[in-house]
């Protein structure tokens, strides 16, 4: 009996140790993200220096030089605006097509079913150019609003397809319940179903806002102008000047953009690992 | 109604009350309320997504150009790709990096999958840290990928050098065909790995343990405990991932754009890439929007393939 014990023991160390190649590869380009960050110059462009630790003082130079030279703080509050009210779009429209889909029965519903399916397929890479041109015959061209417009093609077929699975999940019967004694459907989607979904609904929100955060190509192709583009675009665009490149203030920026995702994600983690099972979301 | 029948004596109700009544009961028709919670979404998948796709297919044939009216010149588009050095290279280049990206994902994937679901001490971090690649902004964490493989200061060259792994001063990563190609590979591969990891074990996890239990107690070892239980459990599980990176692999856009723009001579362009910079950069949007349509194919085959296995459980 010991022995097994023991045998156990090793085994879970053994497993411990196994991974560490996996953490390291996992955690270490944003370990050295943040190094470099926090460098001063000297110390980054010196050869002779050790690239992994800091030894010459930290400094939060390249920061502070970030938020007051560039327009980053512009950038980040346009991927929050951008973000925020493409997912609020996204989850009521997927809200009410996943409750059709779910719970109704009407001509089309399996073929409209599919159809969305279908475009959670689709990549972004695959319709950014005639898109352009629809944006701009919209007169949503080198604007914010674009992409708020645009995202939604993304977000919605996900929320919906996320969301169908949250409603099959609640009963039934407590939807019959409700409208044997006189509710209307809207009450019980309203009153019954939503509240029973509100894990669903969060989860949902949480990726759509994740996805619109980390959009790169429509925000890429659709916006140009400093007072428009997202922080992804801004910091990969704006702050390589020339042949020159600032890796400090770079990285920096790099550091910044991920933050509002890093913290969603620190006090949601369980969410993001359920969303990522249940929905097999685009990897 | 059923006041009035018992006789009691009451006011007949308002006509606007009336009326909301009607649309009340109106709206809770199936065949109406279902239509109408679907159109929102209907509207947005027509206008930006069957229409732009209709335009890319209209683009493609003609020799569209920015800011100039377009004329119908049927296929020319995509035989003139094929002669150019540039797509040829590209169309090699996508299968070269989905096939070796995916292969490794799928084997690293299954093995951290596996690590994952041992008795750990900090599940809950570790699960944490092995997601966070896939969550980050990717043309940011890219960036910092583009700095570890920079020319002069790559910290990568620097650590292989330190563990004498490496000849100083090292590749030029970004630089040189095959490292360039290897370094693309790599980085969609750290980015990637956490969703073939996560969902991997997610189908572990719903692998009975009575099956081990009972193969253990016949004398089966841990290589016949995986090859006959879990590998064919898995295989569902395995086949949608797989399908899914397969399209969203294939149709790569911001790694490549960041770390190379599918430089050295081309050598790292996927479809996307060469896409915007033919499309947009050089502004022949008909050649660009062809060579995006090469995407579609796969795409075709993806989406019927799930459909296949999707449709039966869930629609």
């Amino acid at each position: 009996m010991a022995s097994a014990k023991k045998r156990r023991r090793w085994g879970k160390i053994g497993a411990h140790l196994l991974l560490v190649p996996f953490l390291v590869f996992a955690l270490f380009p944003f370990y050295h993200m943040g190094m470099t960050s926090l460098k001063t110059d000297r110390e980054l462009y010196d050869r002779k220096a050790v690239p992994l630790l800091i030894r010459q003082g930290v400094t939060l130079e390249h920061y502070t030089k970030l938020v007051r030279d560039s327009e980053f703080l512009t950038w980040a509050k346009n991927s929050l605006l951008v973000s925020f009210l493409a997912t609020t779009l996204s989850l009521v429209i997927g809200t009410v097509a996943a409750y059709a889909l779910a719970r109704l029965t009407f001509v089309g519903v399996g073929g409209l079913g599919t159809a969305i399916f279908v475009t959670y397929l689709v990549p972004t890479s695959l319709l950014f150019l005639p898109l352009a041109q629809v944006v701009n015959w919209l007169g949503l061209g080198d604007s914010k609003w674009a992409l708020v417009v645009t995202y939604p093609t993304f977000l919605v077929p996900f929320c919906t397809w996320l969301l169908i699975g949250y409603f099959r999940t609640v009963p039934k019967e407590v939807e019959e319940c409700a409208l044997v004694d006189g509710a209307t459907r809207i009450q019980a989607l309203w009153h019954i179903i939503l509240p029973i979904a509100v894990p669903g609904l969060v989860c949902a929100a949480l990726f759509a806002f994740t996805l619109s955060w980390n959009e790169f190509i429509y925000a890429l192709t659709f916006t140009s102008s400093s007072d428009e583009i997202t922080a992804s675009v801004g910091v990969t665009q704006e702050l390589i000047r020339g042949d020159i490149y600032y890796w400090g203030q770079l990285m920096a920026g790099a550091m910044l953009g991920s933050i509002p995702i890093v913290i969603l994600y620190v006090f949601f983690l369980d969410y993001y690992v359920s969303g990522l099972t249940a929905g097999a979301v685009k990897g | 109604m059923a006041t009035a029948d018992a006789g009691v004596i009451v006011a007949a109700p308002r006509p606007r009350f009336r009326l909301r009544l009607r649309l009340r009961e109106w709206l809770n028709r199936e065949e109406v309320l279902g239509p109408l919670f679907v159109t929102p979404a209907l509207l947005l998948l027509l206008v930006l997504v069957a229409y732009p796709f209709c335009m890319a297919v209209y683009f493609s044939l003609s020799d569209a150009f920015i800011g100039r009216p377009s004329q119908f010149i049927g296929i020319r588009n995509f035989v003139n790709l094929w002669e150019s050095d540039a797509f040829r290279q590209t169309f090699q280049n996508a299968f070269v990096f989905t096939s070796i990206a995916i292969a490794f994902k799928l084997v690293l994937g299954i093995t951290l999958a596996l690590l994952l679901n041992q008795q750990l001490w900090f599940k809950r971090w570790i699960r944490g840290a092995v997601l966070l690649p896939w969550v980050i902004p990717t043309a940011l964490s890219t960036l910092g990928w583009w700095w570890m493989f920079n020319s002069l200061y790559s910290v990568v060259n620097w650590t292989g050098i330190a563990l004498e792994l490496m000849d100083p001063p090292g590749p030029n990563w970004l630089g040189q065909k095959y490292y360039a190609m290897t370094a693309v590979i790599v980085v969609n591969i750290w980015r990637g790995l956490p969703f073939f990891a996560i969902t991997i074990l997610a189908g572990l996890m719903a692998i009975p343990k009575e099956l081990y239990e009972a193969a253990e107690a016949d004398g089966a070892g841990p290589v016949r405990r995986f090859w006959y239980i879990t590998l064919p459990l898995l295989k569902p599980v395995l086949g949608i991932v797989i399908l899914f990176s397969t399209i969203f692999t294939f149709s790569e856009f911001n790694i490549v754009y960041v770390l190379t723009n599918g430089g050295p001579i081309n050598s790292t362009h996927l479809f996307a890439t060469l896409a915007r910079q033919v499309g947009l950069e050089t502004g022949r949007i008909g050649e660009g929007a062809a060579i995006s349509l090469y995407l579609f194919p796969v795409l075709m085959f993806v989406v019927w393939a799930q459909l296949k296995s999707v449709r039966k459980e869930v629609l």
